[in-house]
């Protein structure tokens, strides 16, 4: 048997939160190191799995397996294919990003560490499983941690109630971390027991004798099951992937939420339900995703117009960053609901290039806030001057989010949409185009408000410091990758493009 | 020898990204200021250098060179590449790129040397990558390579406007540029992506070669080209989306002399020059281009009149020279727009020079605080002149042969309206060049700036001749260019793709002459009186001076329409689509309040319930109901 | 005798202890009932084993039994805790399960 590569990237953050959780109590340092050495050796051990991965051969590789309820068909199956493999490498930069981001979270940092790592070992288990009933385990496992970080470690905003549902707001208590961190639970767990329906539907209609994927994907299910059964992976996982009209967790959900939670649930955690309606709903009912591309698309399609004109209203600056992650998830959807090789290779593209780019803003967002004490945009200005690094970091995260060529942002779109063209809808292109370039609007008109022009009177903003010391690691790391995958992109669509290929053969799309 | 060419090629464009990422990834370089500005000098000498030699190397009539790399990879083949073509139009506009931005990279070293170095490092580490993006957009062989060095390009437009970024005009004239070429940009793009499906191919001879062997349909290449045009109206500034450019004025001088001026505007004109034969198969969209280009050359060309900031009139003449471009490609030979696009990059860059100068001088860009300078600063004024007289098209100097080249292919190819705009355009561009000069040079002199502080005062008086060498190199080997193109196309009369009538040469010098004339009777003997002038143009001056409203149309879309339309989205997510999420909550929450009524937490209601339900049991089971 | 009988004996037996548990206010009164209600079961239990002839029914009455024992012990304990801590012995006054 081979080297098990798989599950010690996938259980090394769990390791290193035991650890932390064991022998860190009251030694901040140590927790800090615990988890940085924790994800650095998934980080080196994705970028040995991306270099180990056989891209002739392609398919799905690493193989492990051993048997956990055999009369039920469940098995602990681990493998990757092109797209598992970015996906696990996006998960571990963001993480390794994100651990040196909440280098400075002071209260209960042991805990906090531990939960966080714990989070990440189930957005690993998701892109590694191969058996649906672990890959729900994992997913479960990824989301749950969430409430406790947003409703401990996040901080409140402040909603005026107005309009005719002006009572709910007073009634529900919005704006609070606690109400996000609930919305956020609730919206999540109802996704799953949609997710779970489909799982079991698909499972009883195989005979239920197992639940690996590779098995499930060679039974042919009747169109009807697969159309109601893709409908629920669709909602299921849509609604961690921030589809419209469920997607109003995620702005209050990553405004609240810490640094560290905003940058790992923007960037990878909604990446976990477009790869789940991708890998299963196209995968497991490809005439349902058929049947159904024509929703998927134009939803996407107001994902992304309605998502880039409600960040463009917004005034602090957490919400802009989240609202631009509902637009941009839209052409992540818009992509793989084209249903040709160039749209679902951008759709899986995107996945990365928005993960890095919304986690490097998240990271950017959080030192503005930790240097400022305010994510009021039109009260800041002038800030360049202060924190140039910062600044800088800034504007390359808003030009890869406005898609501009150099950066990752502009390969995944431009695939998108040249996806779109192709596809039987080819009018979501115009859609997608607008979004862009209203990002281009509401990105641009941030940066410039906080950090150009004349400097704030504000007293409050006087004086403020650059980033300093181990806040470079997240800001460096991340816009060298961004611009590393927009000049070669070819690193990262080779491997997904093996892997689309093969389901849209499976889907009966292939050449 | 194809090997060395490409070779030199790839020598030329990795110079400045190698510059620009040591100037951007070594902080002590940046900071330091002077090392960086010679790292970037040495990167783009080694450019310019290899696009002399590039140039030397080709042969008459040599066949296209074409090399490409595999950028984005798909099944069966990659997706896109990226390479270099090199063709006698990429080896000419190669020349114009690296030796414009070479004198202007070294005229900056004076022009900013009140900087501090830390801004000078990251001004030279612009400079770089934009020296790369405009050469990548001139040797790119497909249209997507095309299409991300001309945003990059756009980029560094942007960063360019904004180095003074504290400065909110500055700032604002960044963003104003970038969203307006960005519009254009979108057209581009979807122009693209839509050639793409009908022709599978992003490539530029492919395109050609399919084109001329007529192996894919037509049918839908009008709004395909029309696409590419819009692209092309962002970035060189065509009506109505010309409104950026007099406002990124607000960058450093030399910025506008290589950007917005010599080079990144003439991409536009550069990517309708190398798609020509998509264009030659839809003549609709040619008219519509012919007729745009005409009109705004006309426009700028009013609007020039009433400026009173040096560089506003400079960046209005851009406009309106960039409209002549078009109109001539929209005629139908896109040679002779090209053969403009060459000499005006020169003599154009050439003015904005001298007029940073001036600027650098009397430290102020408007013109009523400048007048008599030819004593103060004569080899400026020689310049300037010389530039001056290219531009208003009189013969021998440069632009003359490629105005007169433009208006005759515009008469070729039958476009009679236009003609006639570009006529009284050349005749407003004397007019109002001259206004300058007169006003500048040869007008009385004025006191020094009342606005510069005490230490700028005693400099504009310290340093008020001529500037030093590093300015006045670049200026001399501009206007020797400008003449030498003048002398050349004055002995080689270029052979023309149509003939022009006889009396068109004589028409424009006389055109461009009365409007020199007219020039020097107002603002230089003032036998007409500058205001007299001006009533009597009263309602069309009124219109030039609110820019035809054109500004504060866009203004109106940008706050009236955009960002109202955010506001109303913006709140109906949070009150209505989040609302109604939020009722159901608060619903959920009330129903539980009332539910938790019956929870009286005495044993015996909860006994006296099960009893209840005990016989409620028995009663249905026993089919009691 | 007829099953029947010792069935009805059951159920009024049964009935009474239900009527006592609802009605009474006294927790020990209620706890008076559901050892009522649970000997009703056992008589049940003895009934039908005895009918059936098999021994299964009497075991389970006498683990019923054993059990009914610790309950009470139990349940009286409770009552005592509870009269310590709240002075009463009523059960409509304790009302800690209200929602």
């Amino acid at each position: 048997m081979e080297f098990p590569i798989l599950s010690l990237i996938t259980w090394t953050p769990f390791i290193a939160a035991l650890i932390i959780m064991a022998f860190a109590r009251h030694r901040p340092l140590m927790v800090r190191l615990v988890g940085t050495i924790g994800s650095s050796i998934t980080l080196v051990g994705s970028t040995w799995l991306y270099f180990a991965y056989d891209h002739a051969k392609a398919g799905y590789q690493f193989f492990e397996w051993f048997p956990l309820v055999p009369s039920l068909g469940i098995h602990y199956q681990l493998a990757v294919d092109g797209w598992g493999l970015v996906l696990v490498l996006l998960t571990a930069i963001i993480l390794f990003a994100g651990s040196f981001a909440s280098w400075t979270v002071k209260t209960r940092g042991q805990e906090f560490y531990a939960l966080l790592l714990l989070l990440v070992t189930g957005v690993f288990g998701v892109f590694v499983s191969l058996d649906l009933f672990v890959l729900f385990l994992f997913y479960e496992i990824a989301v749950l941690p969430m409430y406790l970080l947003i409703a401990i470690w996040g901080s409140s905003g402040e909603v005026l109630p107005q309009g005719v549902f002006g009572w709910a707001f007073k009634r529900t208590g919005v704006g609070t971390k606690e109400y996000a961190a609930m919305k956020l639970t609730l919206y999540l767990l109802l996704g799953s027991a949609f997710i779970l329906v489909g799982m079991l539907a698909l499972y009883t209609a195989a005979g239920s004798t197992t639940f690996s994927l590779l098995d499930l994907q060679q039974v042919k299910y009747s169109p009807a099951l697969q159309s109601w059964v893709f409908l629920f992976f669709y909602v299921g996982f849509g609604v961690l992937a921030g589809i419209f009209p469920l997607h109003t967790w995620s702005p209050d959900g990553h405004a609240s939420a810490p640094t560290a939670v905003s940058m790992l649930h923007a960037g990878v955690l909604m990446k976990l339900g477009a790869y789940g309606v991708l890998r299963l709903g196209f995968g497991l009912t490809p005439e349902g995703a058929l049947q159904w591309a024509w929703l998927v698309g134009s939803i996407a399609c107001i994902n992304i117009v309605y998502g880039a004109f409600s960040a463009m209203s917004q005034k602090d600056l957490k919400y802009v960053v989240a609202y631009s992650s509902v637009s941009h998830m839209g052409i992540v959807m818009l992509g793989m609901a084209t249903l040709t090789e160039q749209g679902i290779n951008g759709s899986v593209f995107q996945m990365v290039a928005h993960g890095i780019m919304t986690g490097l803003f998240f990271a950017l967002v959080g030192l503005v806030y930790e240097k400022a004490h305010s994510r009021e945009i039109f009260k800041m200005g002038g800030f360049a001057t202060m924190m140039p690094g910062i600044a800088t970091a800034f504007v390359v995260g808003g030009f890869s989010s406005l898609g501009l060529p150099g950066t990752a942002g502009f390969v995944a779109e431009f695939l998108a949409f040249l996806g779109a063209w192709q596809s039987a809808h080819s009018w979501w292109l115009f859609p997608g185009v607008t979004g862009a370039f209203l990002t281009a609007i509401y990105v641009l008109r941030v940066a410039k408000q906080i950090f150009f022009g004349p400097k704030s009177a504000d007293p409050h903003f006087q004086d403020l410091p650059d980033a300093k010391g181990t806040e470079w690691v997240a800001l460096v790391f991340l816009v060298c990758i961004l611009i590393l995958f927009g000049v070669f992109p070819m690193l990262m669509v080779k491997p997904i493009d093996t892997a689309t290929v093969a389901i849209l053969q499976h889907m009966g799309l292939g050449r | 020898m194809m090997n060395d060419r490409v070779t030199l090629i790839l020598l030329a464009l990795l110079a400045p990204v190698a510059s620009f990422l040591l100037i951007a990834a070594v902080p002590p370089l940046r900071r330091a200021g002077r090392p960086a500005a010679f790292v970037s000098f040495a990167a783009v000498l080694t450019s310019l250098a290899s696009a002399l030699r590039n140039w030397q190397l080709s042969g008459e009539g040599s066949e296209p060179i074409r090399a490409a790399w595999d950028w984005l990879p798909a099944q069966g083949g990659p997706l896109a590449t990226m390479g270099v073509l090199i063709d006698p139009q990429s080896t000419l506009m190669l020349i114009l790129v690296t030796l414009v931005a070479t004198l202007v990279q070294i005229y900056s070293l004076e022009y900013l040397h009140t900087e501090p170095p830390g801004a000078l490092g990251r001004y030279y580490a612009y400079q770089s990558l934009f020296v790369f993006s405009m050469m990548g957009v001139v040797i790119a062989p497909n249209l997507l390579q095309l299409f991300i060095c001309w945003e990059l390009v756009g980029v560094c437009s942007f960063l360019l406007i904004g180095f003074w970024y504290r400065k909110p005009e500055a700032a604002r004239a960044a963003l104003k540029a970038f969203w307006t070429t960005k519009a254009g940009d979108v057209g581009l793009l979807i122009g693209i992506v839509l050639l793409y499906r009908l022709a599978g191919t992003f490539d530029l001879l492919q395109l050609k070669h399919s084109i001329e062997s007529h192996t894919f349909e037509t049918a839908g290449l009008g709004l395909i080209t029309f696409c590419l045009y819009l692209g092309a109206m962002g970035k060189s500034a065509q009506f109505p989306l010309h409104v950026w450019l007099p406002d990124a004025m607000e960058g450093p001088t030399p910025v506008s002399a290589l950007i917005h001026a010599a080079t990144m505007v003439t991409a536009g004109v550069y990517l309708l020059v190398r798609t020509e034969f998509l264009f030659r198969e839809t003549p609709e969209v040619l008219a519509l281009v012919a007729w745009i280009g005409a009109i705004t050359a006309l426009m700028a060309a009013t609007l020039a009149c009433v400026q009173t900031d040096i560089k506003r009139v400079l960046a209005y003449s851009t406009v309106s020279q960039l409209g002549y471009m078009m109109t001539a490609i929209g005629a139908g030979f896109a040679g002779a727009g090209f053969l403009h696009l060459l000499t005006h990059g020169v003599f154009k860059a050439l003015l904005f020079l001298g007029a940073g100068a001036v600027i650098h001088a009397v430290h102020s860009n408007e013109m009523k605080d400048m007048g008599g300078l030819f004593k103060r600063m004569p080899q400026v004024a020689i310049v300037f002149i010389i530039g001056t007289l290219s531009l208003a098209g009189v013969p021998l100097f440069a632009g003359f042969a490629s105005k007169e080249e433009v208006l005759g292919a515009v008469l070729a190819g039958g476009f009679m309206g236009p003609f006639l705009m570009l006529l009284t355009a050349a005749f407003l561009t004397a007019f109002y060049m001259f206004r300058v000069v007169f006003v500048v040079f040869f007008g009385p002199a004025k006191p020094a700036h009342a606005h510069a502080d005490p230490h700028a005062h005693a400099d504009a008086h310290g340093t008020g001749g001529d500037p030093g060498l590093a300015m006045s190199g670049p200026l001399w080997v501009l206007a020797l260019s400008a003449l030498a193109i003048g002398g050349y196309f004055t002995l080689h009369h270029a052979e023309a793709e149509f003939t022009s009538p006889a009396w068109l040469t004589p028409a424009a010098v006389t055109v461009a002459l009365s409007g020199i004339f007219l020039a020097w009777l107002t603002y230089q003997r003032q036998t007409i009186s500058a205001d007299s002038l001006a009533s009597a143009f009263g309602p069309i001056r009124r219109a030039a001076l609110a820019k035809f409203w054109i500004d504060d149309i866009f203004e109106a879309i940008y706050r009236s329409g955009l960002l109202a339309l955010a506001r109303i989205i913006g709140w109906v997510d949070r009150y209505i689509v989040d609302g109604v999420l939020n009722v159901i909550s608060a619903w959920t929450l009330d129903g539980g309040d009332v539910l938790r009524r019956i929870q009286t937490g005495r044993v015996g209601d909860y006994i006296f319930a099960l009893a209840a339900g005990l016989v409620f049991l028995m009663l249905w089971m026993g089919g009691g109901f | 005798m007829p099953l029947s009988a010792y069935l009805t004996l059951s159920a009024i037996l049964f009935s009474i202890g239900l009527f006592g548990v609802i009605t009474r206010r006294n927790t020990v009164g209620i706890l008076l009932g559901v050892e009522l209600m649970l000997n009703a079961v056992n008589i049940n239990l003895v009934a039908f084993s005895r009918f059936h002839g098999t021994e299964v029914g009497m075991v389970f009455s006498l683990f019923a039994i054993c059990i009914t024992v610790a309950e009470v012990a139990i349940g009286l304990s409770l009552v005592i805790l509870l009269f310590r801590m709240r002075r009463t012995a009523i059960a409509d006054q304790i009302d800690w399960l209200k929602g």
